[in-house]
Order: C-alpha cells, then sequence, then structure tokens
C-alpha cells in the first residue's frame, strides 16, 4: 500500500469553513443512539470555543431516511430542505452546519441539482410558498459539524486534558477512523480529503496524539444504507459489509473506532455484538470488542468531560476498557445514573460466548 | 433461521490473489488459443449442451481464468463435445480441446 504517497493527497481536496456563525441543523437518530453527542459539539463550540452556532427547535428532521427508502418523493424532500434554508435566512444565518452525513449528502446533491437544474428550484420556491408562505436563501457555505470540529481540532489540542494516548503501553492509540459514504463519495470536492482519502477524522486522530490505522478495508461501507437494512431479510447484507472491516482492521489491533456518520456510528457499534452472538467472534484484544465513538465523544474525551455526561455508557460496546488506556479519571458509580440522579437500568451480559 | 430473523451473507468477492492460477496455466499452454476469447458469447449461444442445461462455455472459461476450480468441475462434465462451439468461435479457438484439457487437469 503506497501510504507514504496517498498521505497528503487530501490537500488536494480542501473545503471552504467560515470561522464563525453557525445554523446547527440536528441530526433525527443521533439523540437516540448517542445522545452526549450533539450536546457535546454544541458545549465545545459555544462554551468552549466561543463560537456562535444556533440551535433551533423550529427546524425538522430532513426526511433523507424516507427519501432514500423511496417514501418521500424527491420534490417533498427538496420543500423540506428549503424550509431548513428559510428558517436559517430567517434567523440571519448563512452557513449551515449538518450534525448527519445523510443530511449533509442530501443537502449538497440538492444544492448541486438546483445548480443544474434551475427551473426545480424555481418550483420548490413556489411549493415551499403555497405550503408555508416561506421564502428562502440558499446557504453560502453547507459543512458537516465533522468539518467545523477538523477546522477547530488546534484549538481544541490546546485545551486538551488528556491526549489519545495509551498510558499503560505508553504508546499513541491505534484508531480506526471512518467516513460516512456521503460525506464525500456523492460529491468528492466537498469533504475534507475527498472521496478515497478524506482527512476530516484523521486529521483530528493526528492533533490529538492518535495514530490512524490504514487498513484493506478502510474504505468500504460499513453497511448501513438504508435499504440494506430497512427490510430484516435484507441485513445479512448490511451485517456482512461490517464483518468484512472488522475482519479487515482486527491484525492492526484497533484501540477504538470513530466514525462521523450517525449510521456508521451504531451499525460498527451494535453489529460487534449481533457478530458475537451469532458466531462467537470479537474483534479485539482479549475477547473484547472494539469501542466505537463518534467524533464528538473523542473530542469531549481529549478535553476531559465526564464519560457518562458523553453517554458513553448508551453504547453496546463498554468504553471502559479505552478510558484506562487514556488514564481517563471516571466515577464507575455514576455509570448507570442519569441526570437527575435516578438509576436508568444497565444492559445484562450476553450468553455470546 | 436464528432469533435475528436473519443470517450473515457469505462474501461474493472473488480474491484474485488467493485463487490459485494453476490449472488455468496448463489449460492454456495446451491449448494458448484461448488467450485469443474475446468473450463475445458465440459458444455459449450455439451451444447444444447449453439447450438442456445450464452449461455455458463462456462462464466455464471465466471460471478457470478466475481460478475457480470448484465451481468449474461440477459445470466441465455437462459438455457433449459436438464442436459447434468451435465451428462458430470468430477467434478459431479450440474449444473442444479446451474442455478436455480442463477434464484431464482438474481429475489429477
Amino acid at each position: 500500500m503506497r501510504t507514504i504517497n496517498n498521505r497528503y493527497s487530501w490537500e488536494r481536496y480542501q473545503k471552504q469553513i467560515p470561522d464563525d456563525h453557525f445554523y446547527y441543523a440536528r441530526s433525527c437518530i443521533r439523540q437516540n443512539f448517542f445522545p452526549g453527542s450533539e450536546a457535546a459539539f454544541l458545549k465545545i463550540m459555544q462554551d468552549e470555543l466561543g463560537l456562535d452556532v444556533l440551535d433551533d427547535a423550529k427546524h425538522t428532521s430532513c426526511t433523507g431516511i424516507g427519501y432514500h427508502a423511496d417514501i418521500v418523493p424527491l420534490e417533498t424532500i427538496m420543500t423540506v430542505v428549503a424550509r431548513q434554508f428559510s428558517l436559517m435566512t430567517e434567523a440571519g444565518y448563512e452557513n449551515l452546519v449538518s450534525s448527519c452525513i445523510t443530511s449533509f449528502g442530501i443537502y449538497t446533491e440538492i444544492l448541486a441539482m438546483w445548480h443544474h437544474f434551475p427551473e426545480l428550484e424555481a418550483k420548490i420556491h413556489e411549493h415551499l410558498r403555497k405550503a408555508t408562505g416561506r421564502e428562502f436563501v440558499k446557504p453560502k457555505n453547507v459543512i458537516h459539524t465533522s468539518d467545523l470540529v477538523f477546522h477547530f481540532r488546534d484549538r481544541i489540542a490546546a485545551k486538551a486534558k488528556y491526549k489519545l494516548y495509551d498510558v499503560i503501553n505508553e504508546k499513541p492509540l491505534n484508531v480506526v477512523e471512518h467516513i460516512g459514504c456521503h460525506y464525500s463519495k456523492i460529491f468528492p470536492t466537498n469533504g475534507i480529503g475527498g472521496a478515497e482519502f478524506p482527512y476530516v477524522l484523521a486529521g483530528m486522530i493526528e492533533s490529538w496524539g492518535g495514530q490512524v490505522i490504514d487498513y484493506p478495508e478502510r474504505r468500504h461501507c460499513c453497511g448501513f444504507g438504508f435499504r440494506n437494512y430497512l427490510v430484516q431479510a435484507n441485513r445479512g447484507s448490511s451485517i456482512a459489509n461490517s464483518k468484512l472491516k472488522f475482519e479487515s482492521m482486527a491484525p492492526y489491533k484497533p484501540d477504538f473506532i470513530v466514525a462521523n456518520c450517525p449510521g456508521c456510528s451504531m451499525f460498527l457499534d451494535k453489529w460487534q455484538y449481533t457478530l458475537a452472538e451469532m458466531e462467537g467472534v470479537t474483534y479485539g484484544p482479549d475477547h473484547q470488542a472494539i469501542p466505537v465513538l463518534t467524533y464528538e465523544e473523542m473530542a469531549g474525551l481529549v478535553l476531559g468531560y465526564d464519560p457518562w455526561d458523553l453517554g458513553l455508557q448508551m453504547h453496546q460496546v463498554d468504553a471502559e476498557p479505552l478510558l484506562q488506556k487514556m488514564g481517563i479519571e471516571y466515577d464507575y458509580t455514576k455509570k448507570y445514573l442519569g441526570k437527575n440522579g435516578k438509576y436508568i437500568g444497565s444492559p445484562k451480559p450476553c450468553n455470546c460466548f | 433461521m436464528n432469533k435475528w430473523g436473519f443470517g450473515i451473507n457469505e462474501k461474493r468477492s472473488i480474491d484474485l490473489d488467493k485463487n490459485s492460477p494453476d490449472i488455468a496455466d496448463r489449460v492454456l499452454r495446451d491449448e494458448p488459443s484461448l488467450r485469443l476469447c474475446i468473450g463475445c458469447g458465440g459458444c455459449t449461444a450455439t451451444c447444444s449442451a447449453g439447450n438442456l442445461t445450464r452449461f455455458n462455455f463462456r462462464r466455464v472459461h471465466h471460471l478457470l481464468r478466475r481460478g475457480e476450480y470448484a465451481a468449474l468441475s461440477g459445470e466441465i462434465d455437462k459438455c457433449m463435445l459436438c464442436g459447434k462451439c468451435t465451428l462458430v468461435c470468430p477467434r478459431g479457438i479450440n474449444t473442444r480441446n479446451v474442455v478436455l484439457s480442463i477434464r484431464k487437469h482438474l481429475s489429477v
């Protein structure tokens, strides 16, 4: 593998990332899977970096799941997206930052379609006017939240309490980075590093002291793709994709996986349990699975946030071995306590082995 | 079916680095004209065995060149050696000799 030459290929693909004033579009599913991630993002951006990020209660799902499942027609999703743009315009913002990779793909795809088919954009203006009485202006910049964390990675590194460093074995942590397909495989120029060598997560890992693993199936899809799992009978294909990736990365002994897509983070986390139940295999050391983090959780750990505030107890794969490797101090007794101090329930051990 | 309602799909990718080219090389040595194949499928279209079974000479050629010999051994015995494929081949490949050579090397 020509790693040395590939290492800098990402530099050809750069995108404009503004420095301040963002309209935040949340994901519809992330808050269920990884409930602390979006809160951590806002805390980092607003409290740590002092940026203007508007978390608007009025916006909705982009309906991307319905669109990719052939339930929501193209013009309908375009009108929903136009409404988000309208809310952004109304609030006085020009930079849209999307928390979800699917939404990010939807926004960039729709803007590209409107660019090539202006009559379609005119039609959507008409649809939105009729449906809501609103007008919209297209955003100047559409970025993904991981772009923003990447953009400010050095400022985050300057405030870091912990490094991506294994304090037990005294070596940088081996990290698998996984990029959601809709980040840059549809429009390579809209992602940092393009489709083949996206640098957005690798940049964060390197800035925060970790070591990126370059394994053969690095760019392979995790298998989440909506059509791949919405129908139960198709899930065999979905899990086969994840299995291929795990088998490919396991020899490199990753300490954890980080992903920038809601679906990838969820599937890479939960499929490890499913594979353990189905086949009795795990891919981490000592019959353990490999912890999976979102990039906000990774940033939160680096900044010294409480792991249970970040929601790490909600992961299928236990993140505690990783916390111990990083030398993070945490209170085990608070692991399964909610914000109000009440017990939230804890998982039962599986009978996988 | 397990409690999940689905299994894990088998990999369908063909890893050419893991498959041995051994038998394919021996067949190509026996019948070098096979290298001229352009995959037009004329052989398959005219095949007598193909009329009666799912035998497909072009598929046989693919399986051979990819080193998928397990699938090949079940197929190759279906050929009746009528030679019509040889007559129609635009590249003049001696397809009957290819079939005989594959049978010989697979049986070793």
